[in-house]
């Protein structure tokens, strides 16, 4: 082959680029993703994922259903979600190009491997004609390798098994990547090391894959395969120390600098559940500090084990998804009735009933709200996106501690499993969280139900505690005795209290602020939760046009901040976008009797920035 | 632990200042009195006690004992205690329940802490009916029940509380009877001794629902011949006289005159054997022995909750206690200057 050296090669400067990487549910998509992700997050760029899984239950090998994706968007400036379309497909098979190509930018490169369009990969992906061959791909640059013959030949001195040759293919590709985008690949290096040489004692298999990876990126820069190169440079993010964070790890350790904060020991009480589970194994891995995880035999034994630990003095959370909520609410009210503090964690998924187990929405607020018999508030919090659900974990603990209540904490499937750069806080400014549980000296005072003036909270006497010995249970109260009454006027008096201590929470959070815009403006866009990164991209683009448009989103759903209701007066327009059939717009309305824009959308994927674009552009006509 | 300690309390020490309010003349009331008198007896310090229930008559218990308790949701007590206990295994916990609680609603809590042998103690109350919501029939009332919700009699076979327990693993399983006061207190006490996961099933007399349901083996004037107290190291002889026996017959326990045995051949009673032969007196398939009472099963096994303290303490021996800095501050970091 000719040598025609990179250096030969322009390299060209983007702000931003979008890759997906698509295949088979085994072909590694979700850790090539993540490799590229983690190498530009060293690197210095700001950047957003979305993984895609498919259905738990793996479809056959080369179908439709069984493409895996994981679409990276890393920039040099400051960006909010993982881009709509992609500028870069890399297609494994047939399969993956059929489903994704349909997203891929006009002009977009898109990379395939040529050895899966045998006749078998084609009548998988129902593909009549190999679109390699007709028009399909008309308008993309495209890329044909070799992969499965580039990595075999890589690979055949090796000694492995053929099977396990096969299973570098996607590291061959990943290399053919970073050399596109100009990329070291010392972090991938690193981990192929850590991961299968240390971790799972298989160096050779770290060995192929390093290999296989240089030998796509030589490949690439030998072969001509492109015109260009690309670099995407630094972003300018705020100083500090940064990792990548994922959701769902960031609840875990919210949830354990909680327990760190306010001193007692985290206590989970949990049930295996897409897209949840995760946090459960986390924490599982904690033990060294102290954290004692109990997978139970259901969801509900889960939150009860739970609400056992929290009257026994632990730091009590339980985690699950929409239908393991749905089977927690009973347990939940005994909770509320009895004032025990509990995280009760909610990564939502799509609905009703086992819905899209591995696609996000954002459906459960309303079941949240009020999936509960008898009148039983309850505080919401919600994480909008990955490293605001450790700060949301914190605070959700916070309140649950403070005001002895369970708090609700949700967040999503693209929150959990989406990654973003963290800006790691100094653990000396993360706030203290207050907690007082009481001696046997304080039997002169004590009543299980005597509230504190300020939170209404009752105070936390646990068991082993001499003097102190009462009963609790979910049989009404009696107001401060904590004894069983059926009493008309002490029902409603208690059922007052436990209204005002949640509503009383309100006093507590921080001052209200818009995240872009100001009061007045002509359209409010109001988000809560995941969609906030693509509302701050709309927003900030509409602005640049000149738009009248603000932005606010909410962390608190219940109480809500007690400066909204003027603030959403004081726009000419609202508009809710959500994952869900317009259960905050249902909210709104219903609290503050005003009109507003809900605009909704449950296709089990993200909104993207173009689509709020084009809602308030109709709105505003 | 505990139950190691010793305190002057006396039974009246238990009683809270609640009324005790179940029916006049029910067998709750018997129970009650016998687990006071054995956590006096077993020198309980009334704040390492707490007692757990889920809903029925029998979880009104934790109400009238002056010790911590948690009057919970209906079946669910299980769940709650074993969170109670893994939380604090200092405490002594204790779940009251019933035969609809534990059986019906709450089966799969009953048979997974059992098998899980979390060190709780749970007692159920068996009066074959549900009383608190006025007399439908439960899991083990008998075959054909006539009550309110089966007005021609149920249709489904009922457990046999004491072969689940078994099943499950359970490693201590007892039984006794409301009445016999002394006998319950004694069963009671082995189960507190036990570190795992104990069961006692208590025959318990509905007097308004169910009234007499156990009467044919417990009364006074027949329970000689129709029980048999199980007690370790001691022969399978029961009758007033002491006159009968059980042998094993194959696979078939049945009754002997132990006059016609010889002396060698009437089984010692073992409650660290095998649990088969407690299965088949369990069984009891055609009424043709006597219902046994006492210990069934009493066998060490490790304790979950032990066990979960034990590689929390392995894991800081190992990795030392854990940092959370070191933790956040962890995996590709970067500097943004
Ligand atoms: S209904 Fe039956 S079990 Fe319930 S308190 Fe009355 S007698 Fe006792």
């Amino acid at each position: 082959m000719e040598s025609d050296n990179k250096a030969a090669r322009p390299v060209e400067t983007l702000k931003q680029a979008i890759i997906r990487f698509a295949g088979d549910s085994g072909d590694g998509m979700q850790i090539t993703g993540s490799q590229f992700t983690n190498t530009s997050a060293v690197f210095g760029n700001d950047l957003a994922t979305f993984p895609d899984y498919p259905a738990e239950i793996r479809a056959p090998a080369g179908t439709i259903p069984g493409v895996s994706g994981f679409q990276v968007r890393f920039s040099s400036f400051d960006i909010h979600t993982p881009g709509d379309r992609p500028d870069v497909l890399v297609a494994m098979n047939p399969a993956a190009l059929k489903v994704n190509i349909k997203d891929l930018k006009p002009n977009g490169i898109v990379i395939v491997n040529t050895d899966n369009f045998g006749k078998q990969d084609l009548v998988k992906a129902k593909y009549e004609v190999n679109p390699l061959e007709d028009s399909t791909l008309d308008g993309f640059r495209v890329v044909r390798v070799p992969l499965n013959m580039l990595t075999k030949e890589t690979l055949k001195d090796s000694g492995l098994d053929p099977k396990v040759v096969m299973r570098c293919k996607n590291f061959f590709a990943l290399g053919i990547v970073y050399w596109l985008f100009q990329r070291p690949m010392e972090t991938t290096v690193d981990y192929l090391n850590l991961e299968f040489g240390k971790n799972k004692k298989r160096p050779e298999i770290a060995e192929a894959n390093i290999a296989a990876m240089k030998a796509g990126y030589n490949f690439a820069d030998i072969s001509g395969l492109f015109q260009v190169s690309y670099e995407v440079p630094r972003a300018k993010l705020t100083p500090g120390t940064y990792r990548n964070i994922q959701g769902n790890m960031a609840v875990g350790l919210g949830l354990l600098a909680a327990s760190k904060l306010c001193g007692l020991p985290l206590f989970l009480g949990s049930y295996p559940i897409t897209p949840a589970s995760d946090i459960l194994h986390q924490l599982s891995a904690y033990k060294n500090h102290g954290v004692i995880t109990f997978q139970a035999e259901d969801e509900i034994a889960a939150i009860c084990a739970s609400i056992g630990a929290s009257y026994a003095g632990n730091f009590a959370v339980t985690t699950t998804s929409g239908p393991g909520m749905a089977l927690k609410s009973e347990a939940l009210n005994l909770a509320i009735m009895t004032e025990l503090p509990l995280v009760v964690v909610n990564v939502q998924r799509g609905g009703p009933s086992t819905g899209l187990p591995t696609k996000t929405e954002q459906s459960d607020l309303l079941q949240m709200m009020f999936g509960r018999n008898g009148d039983s508030p309850v505080p919401i919090i919600a994480a909008s996106t990955s490293s605001d659900a450790f700060d949301c974990a914190i605070e959700a603990s916070r309140l649950a501690l403070k005001y002895m209540t369970p708090v609700i904490l949700l967040t999503d499937g693209y929150i959990a499993n989406g990654a973003e750069p963290w800006r790691l806080p100094k653990i000396s400014d993360l706030p203290k969280i207050e907690v007082r549980q009481l001696e046997s000296k304080d039997k002169e005072w004590y009543q299980p139900y005597l509230r504190d003036q300020h939170t209404l909270a009752r105070p936390w006497a646990i068991p082993g505690t001499d003097l102190l010995q009462h009963r609790i249970g979910g049989l009404e109260k009696e107001d401060v005795t904590g004894n069983v009454s059926y009493d008309p006027a002490n029902h409603q008096r208690m059922t007052n209290l436990r209204h005002e201590k949640v509503a009383g929470i309100a006093k507590d959070l921080p001052p209200f602020q818009l995240v872009q815009g100001q009061k007045g403006d002509q359209i409010l866009v109001l988000g809560w939760g995941s969609t906030r990164g693509a509302i701050t991209a709309a927003v900030e683009s509409l602005r640049e046009e000149g738009k009248s448009v603000a932005q606010a989103h909410l962390r608190y759903i219940n109480p809500f901040s007690p400066a909204l209701k003027e603030v959403l007066e004081s726009f000419e327009h609202v508009l809710i976008p959500e994952m869900n059939m317009g259960q905050l717009a249902f909210l709104i309305q219903g609290k503050f009797a005003m009109k507003v824009h809900s605009y909704t959308k449950v296709t089990g994927l993200p909104f993207t920035t173009n689509e709020v674009i084009d809602k308030v552009h109709e709105i505003l006509g | 632990m505990s139950t190691e300690s010793t305190t002057n309390l006396t039974k009246k020490d238990f009683k809270s200042n609640q009324d005790v309010r179940w029916c006049p003349g029910c067998g709750d009331y018997a129970i009650l009195n016998a687990v006071q008198g054995a956590m006096a007896k077993l020198g309980k310090k009334r704040e390492d006690v707490v007692f757990v229930s889920g809903i029925g008559c029998s979880s009104r218990f934790p109400y009238y004992m002056e010790t911590y308790g948690f009057h919970s949701i209906h079946g669910r007590a299980p769940a709650i205690a074993s969170g109670v206990k893994i939380a604090n295994p200092k405490l002594d916990v204790w779940v009251i329940t019933g035969d609809g609680d534990a059986m019906s609603i709450g089966g799969n809590h009953f048979i997974h802490a059992l098998r899980r042998r979390i060190n709780l103690k749970i007692l159920m109350f068996n009066n074959r009916i549900y009383g608190l919501t006025k007399g439908q029939y439960s899991p083990t009332s008998e075959l054909g029940k006539v009550t309110k919700s089966t007005p021609m009699g149920s249709l489904d076979t009922p457990f046999n509380p004491i072969h689940l327990a078994l099943a499950a693993k359970a490693s201590f399983v007892g039984r006794s009877v409301d009445m016999m006061g002394s006998h319950l207190e004694d069963v009671i006490m082995k189960a507190a001794a036990h570190e795992g996961s104990a069961y006692i099933e208590i025959f318990q007399n509905c007097n308004i629902f169910n009234d007499g349901a156990w009467k044919h083996i417990t009364d006074r004037t027949v329970r000689d011949d129709m029980l048999i107290d199980l007690r370790h190291g001691e022969k399978l002889i029961f009758g007033k006289d002491h006159d009968k026996a059980i042998v094993l017959d194959g696979f078939d326990p049945k009754v002997v005159n132990v006059a016609d045995v010889d002396e060698k051949d009437i089984p010692v009673w073992d409650v660290e054997a095998n649990s088969t032969f407690a299965y088949l007196l369990a069984g009891n398939p055609e009424g043709k022995l006597p219902t046994p009472i006492g210990v069934f099963r009493d066998v060490k096994r490790p304790a979950f909750d032990v066990g979960v303290h034990d590689q929390i303490a392995r894991a800081r021996q190992k990795y030392g206690e854990g940092d959370l800095e070191q933790l956040l501050y962890a995996g590709d970091l970067w500097e943004v200057k």
